[in-house]
């Protein structure tokens, strides 16, 4: 079993997400728009579009403090994992969930893990296009992730995130910020349909979340 | 200088009381749900409070406080103004060397009167510079808009804003030690001539002045507020070094210069397809949708005292 999964909220973690939202209103003046959800202490699945490390950070800056502690990011364990100083980073000062995308072993399915984390009833940040988007693409396609845990906890609400100007404040490969003003809409929650099949639903998915961009390139 | 502070502070407590007095009987008595336009005025009076707490916490802490206030501004605005624009991935380290460099350096030289240095760093030194920085990333795409917007932005944002805490630095004879009233009185008379602008325009507003910009500015809330600003100006001349007339013309300028960075920032917003700059101030938008105005006034006001008043 996963050893994040059973650790409880520790003070290290406390001071680190209080820290990181503070620097991340400083140098973004984050602001969540609620635009056909509300704040809640329900338990949810928060998907987002992800361009930069900084995104979850900045999400869960816009979520009060009692829900920011039962709430994950789902992050790349190829990447986190890599190091002991990265999952020390990753996993107990951020308590984010290490998944594998080329797993081999039966424990190390990545479903599995996220699904033992709900069944503490915490919460999840996922990023369903599975990777940073280098690409000029507003939205990468969705994996299988987020359809699969619907069906296998039909309860837990869908919360599609749009995170607007990330990439441009840290993009990839740098390591500062650049203070720039950035907004997360929260859209209204999305759920599998019956009998919906599963890339019906992703792109059903995919369009409510790139509905969300406030400003959409224009194109000149 | 503590008897015209004091006077200074007791005025402004007189009018924003007022005004939250008025707001409230206009919102007693008008029909449920308040229209947008009440709602507004409130939180706009609201920020006021905040804002005139602020200036008056800085005031105290004289110079410093002074500085360190206006370097918060223009790290606002920067930041406000750069959003806007189309930044690529290759500025990077030009927009991090705006923050983190062109900023504390510009206040540094306010700080420590290098007025040489304090009025060609940005225009001379930083606009050349600038691009000669982004084209060794040697990204060519939208290259001349991308240098142009960068300059701009630290242009208004940082140069132009430093020249109201550089006010402390000029050397008026008679005046010694009281600099921060020029300060007061450059703020109050510009911010008040937008606040008498809107007032006219809303009570008497019927000819726009420039329907494709701005289509809440009129030639009535124009005239009005000017006028009405320079008599304040007038009234104020007791803070200032001008004499009454003096201190009129000079705040007439100001406003005017004022209305014109108001209507350059509605067009610019306009060019971007926003409303507001940014989300800082509740009711107001963002720091430059409150600073606009001050923006133009401050440079120009600076150089009338150093010309006509600095030995």
């Amino acid at each position: 079993m996963n050893r994040l999964s059973l650790k409880t909220f520790t003070l290290l973690q406390t001071a680190t997400s209080v820290g990181l939202s503070a620097m991340a209103w400083a140098v973004t003046g984050v602001r969540p728009i609620w635009n056909g959800s509300l704040p809640s202490e329900r338990q949810r699945i928060y998907f987002a579009n992800h361009t930069s490390h900084g995104d979850f950070i900045l999400l869960s800056a816009c979520l009060s403090e009692k829900e920011r502690a039962m709430t994950h990011a789902v992050a790349a364990g190829e990447y986190w994992g890599k190091s002991r100083l990265r999952r020390f980073i990753a996993e107990d000062m951020l308590s984010s969930v290490l998944i594998s995308r080329q797993w081999t072993k039966p424990e190390e399915n990545p479903i599995e893990i996220m699904l033992s984390v709900l069944d503490q009833g915490h919460s999840l940040i996922l990023f369903p296009e599975g990777t940073r988007n280098m690409t000029e693409e507003p939205l990468l396609n969705f994996r299988s992730g987020l359809y699969n845990l619907s069906i296998a906890r039909p309860d837990v609400e869908l919360i599609p995130c749009w995170i607007e100007n990330m990439s441009r404040v840290l993009p990839k490969g740098q390591f500062l910020p650049v203070p720039l003003l950035c907004r997360v809409v929260f859209g209204a929650p999305v759920a599998v349909a019956p009998g919906e099949e599963r890339r019906g639903f992703l792109n059903r998915a995919h369009a409510a979340l790139l509905a969300l961009n406030p400003r959409p390139e224009r194109d000149d | 200088m503590r008897h015209e502070i004091s006077i200074l502070i007791i005025g402004l407590l007189v009018v924003l009381t007022t005004a939250s007095i008025v707001a409230a009987i206009l919102s007693a008595r008008a029909p449920k749900p308040l229209s947008s336009t009440l709602v507004n005025l409130t939180q706009r009076i609201n920020a006021w409070w905040v804002m005139v707490a602020l200036m008056t916490v800085a005031f105290f802490f004289g110079r410093y406080g002074m500085t360190i206030l206006f370097a918060l501004i223009s790290f606002a605005a920067l930041r406000e103004f750069v959003t806007l624009t189309h930044t690529r991935r290759s500025d990077h380290w030009v927009l991090l060397g705006m923050f983190g460099i062109i900023i504390p350096f510009q206040y540094w030289l306010v700080w420590t009167a290098w007025y040489g240095l304090f009025v060609i760093f940005i225009p001379v030194y930083c606009f050349l510079l600038m691009p000669a920085i982004t084209a060794l990333h040697g990204d060519t795409e939208r290259f001349l808009e991308r240098i142009a917007a960068q300059q701009w932005a630290v242009m208004i944002s940082v140069y132009c804003v430093s020249h109201v805490p550089a006010l402390l630095t000029l050397e008026v004879p008679g005046f010694e030690g009281r600099n921060l009233l020029l300060i007061a009185f450059l703020i109050i008379v510009v911010q008040g001539s937008d606040v008498l602008q809107y007032i006219f325009g809303k009570l008497f507003g019927k000819h726009r002045f420039s329907p494709t910009v701005s289509p809440s500015k009129t030639w009535e809330g124009l005239i009005g507020g000017l006028v009405s600003a320079s008599l304040l100006g007038a009234l104020l001349s007791f803070v200032t070094p001008f004499s009454p007339l003096q201190a009129a013309g000079v705040a007439f300028i100001a406003c005017l210069m004022g209305f014109l960075g108001g209507l350059v920032a509605s067009a610019i917003k306009r060019d971007q397809g926003v409303k507001d700059w940014g989300h800082l101030i509740e009711g107001h938008g963002g720091m430059m949708d409150r600073t606009d105005s001050l923006v133009f006034a401050a440079p120009i006001f600076f150089h009338i005292v150093r010309y006509f008043w600095t030995v």
